[in-house]
């Protein structure tokens, strides 16, 4: 299980096993994670699964999609070129040491 | 004395989010939740898509995880069914015996699934698609079965045809209206659906009446058609619509018309409950204010965030959001953006012989919505469009040239 950091709003961080196959939005939500919110449930409709991907992770990910590139053009904090929607992340064995910043609000 | 709790009936999308909305808005007092399914809240859209096909298990449906409600101190409680309220004392009273005081009480206990008055509905193997405890079942069922029917071609109707379809099943889809979804897509969108559920296989029959189910031994074999058409299937699923639980609130006394009547802050006519989500009944100012109830998550949340604002002293803008919906079936990606009902004009984008196009739908001068299929960008210009409520001309909408986006972002000097 690749171990993933999020960096909560607060600045907290917390470390997680999260098994592989599940999005970063479920593994944030299992984990309680502060700063997340997925309220379409993961059909990329939404955009409140926000989050900021931590170089050098940005570019080996799998690319945006059409659906998360038009999703991403409303979400509530910043677009940055580290943006990415979490439940179109879908996490591999290849993504140990992951950091996965949340942005400051999703609404 | 501390107050009585804010008590909150129904914990699907709206109950669970006006709970959490109202702990992150600064309520600080007790919070109860109550919920007659065995389950901490859950996300329903997927029951009806990826969790039947085995993509998203239990644990991914969850809202929040059970140490969630702790942390929050909101009183979440399963199997939990309020019975009555008594509006002169503010109290609840569950079917346990049990009551609770409240300060103010909120509705959010959703709709259930309309039966279908025929023989044989109630035959092993005929099944409804609302609650986790029901797909669960289905789950177990679509990868074995070969013969399906789905009665009703709504959206979740279409919804499960497409899955039990990938699955490898034989599905013949029933309705009595002309066309799919009929209440809620153009007729133009519609008939693209039509022909593309049925190029990958889906067998659809209109302006059809279901008779009665046959089975034997108390399993379902078949569905027969007033038109005296026999259609076998040895799982079948009922989708004809929902009705409003507003019974508990009609016994209070409180208006109810398709649904439990709120003003435009969602309050019932007693100041102390408000409504919120499948259940209610609003004014819509994407209907012209006239009174809706409107079935999505959109609706659901967003009301929910509305009545959390005005029970933590934030609110005083009438509930205005614009409306947004999705349907996933098989890779067509529906988006409605707005409330579409009368229009008397369609302006197209893309093509509409293919599986990308976008429908632009006017009444007179004035954009009512935006059906989309697999065209996102289109879809989220359009809520823009309609949340800031700035004009677009059919003009405009019909020029593919044209970047509607423009008209909601000013290019930045
Ligand atoms: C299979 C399916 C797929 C869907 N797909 C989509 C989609 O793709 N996009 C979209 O926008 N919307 C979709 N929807 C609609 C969306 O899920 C609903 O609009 C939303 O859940 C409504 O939220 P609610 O809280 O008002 O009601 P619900 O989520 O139904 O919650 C109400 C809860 O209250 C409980 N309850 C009722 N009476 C009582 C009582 N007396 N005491 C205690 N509890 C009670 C009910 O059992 C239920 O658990 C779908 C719905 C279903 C069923
Ligand atoms: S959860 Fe809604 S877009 Fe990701």
């Amino acid at each position: 299980m690749p171990k993933i950091t999020f960096v909560e709003p607060s600045g907290k961080q917390v470390e997680v096993d999260a098994p592989a196959g599940i999005t970063l939005l479920q593994a944030a939500i299992n984990n309680n994670i502060q700063g997340i919110v997925g309220e379409c449930g993961g059909a990329c409709q939404c955009a409140t699964c926000h989050v900021y991907i931590e170089a050098p992770w940005t570019d080996t990910l799998p690319a945006v999609g059409d659906m998360e590139d038009a999703m991403l053009e409303s979400t509530a904090a910043d677009r940055l070129p580290t943006s990415r929607l979490g439940c179109e992340v879908e996490i591999s064995s290849a993504m140990e040491g992951l950091v996965v910043h949340l942005p400051s609000k999703q609404f | 004395m501390t107050q009585p709790a804010i008590v909150v009936l129904g914990n699907g999308q709206a109950g669970f989010q006006v709970a959490a909305s109202l702990r992150d808005g600064g309520y600080d007092g007790e919070i109860v939740v109550l919920g007659d399914e065995s389950h901490l809240p859950y996300h329903r859209p997927p029951l009806s898509k990826a969790y039947l096909l085995g993509s998203v298990e239990d644990a991914g449906l969850a809202m929040r995880p059970t140490a969630y409600y702790a942390e929050k101190r909101i009183d979440m409680r399963t199997n939990s069914r309020a019975k009555a309220i008594d509006r002169a004392r503010k109290v609840v009273s569950l079917e346990d015996g049990s009551e609770i005081e409240y300060s103010h009480l909120v509705f959010a206990v959703g709709a259930r699934n309309r039966p279908l008055p025929v023989p044989g509905a109630d035959l092993g193997g005929v099944y409804f698609l609302r609650t986790l405890d029901e797909a669960h079942a289905l789950r177990q069922r679509i990868n074995t079965a070969k013969k399906v029917a789905v009665i009703g071609a709504g959206f979740i109707g279409l919804e499960f045809a497409a899955a039990a379809n990938h699955s490898g099943a034989k599905v013949t889809v029933i309705d009595v209206l002309d066309r799919p979804m009929a209440r809620a897509l153009s007729p133009q969108m519609a008939s693209i659906y039509t022909r593309e559920h049925t190029k990958r296989g889906v067998d659809l029959l209109f302006n059809t009446q279901v008779a009665k189910l046959n089975g034997v031994n108390g399993q379902v074999q078949s569905v027969e058609t007033t038109d005296g058409r026999v259609i076998e299937a040895e799982l079948v699923v009922i989708g004809i619509g929902v009705i409003p639980n507003s019974e508990i609130a009609e016994a209070a006394g409180l208006e109810v018309r398709n649904g439990i009547v709120v003003n435009e802050h969602l309050l019932t006519s007693d100041p102390n409950i408000s409504a919120i989500g499948d259940v209610a009944a609003h004014p819509n100012p994407f209907a012209d204010g006239n009174y809706v109830r409107i079935e999505s998550i959109q609706n659901a949340s967003d009301q929910a965030r509305a009545v959390a604002a005005r029970l933590t002293g934030k609110a005083v803008a009438p509930y205005g959001a614009a409306p947004w919906f999705w349907s996933d079936q098989a890779d067509l990606k529906l988006q409605i953006a707005g409330l579409t009902t009368g229009f008397d004009k369609i302006v197209l984008r893309g093509d509409p012989e293919g599986t990308s196009c976008a429908m632009y739908l006017f009444l007179g001068e004035r954009l009512l919505g935006v059906e989309t299929i697999n065209r996102p960008g289109d879809h989220m210009t359009a809520r823009r469009l309609l949340a800031t409520r700035v004009t677009v001309t059919a003009e405009q909408a019909a020029d593919e040239s044209f970047d509607l986006k423009q008209l909601v972002q000013p290019a930045k000097a």
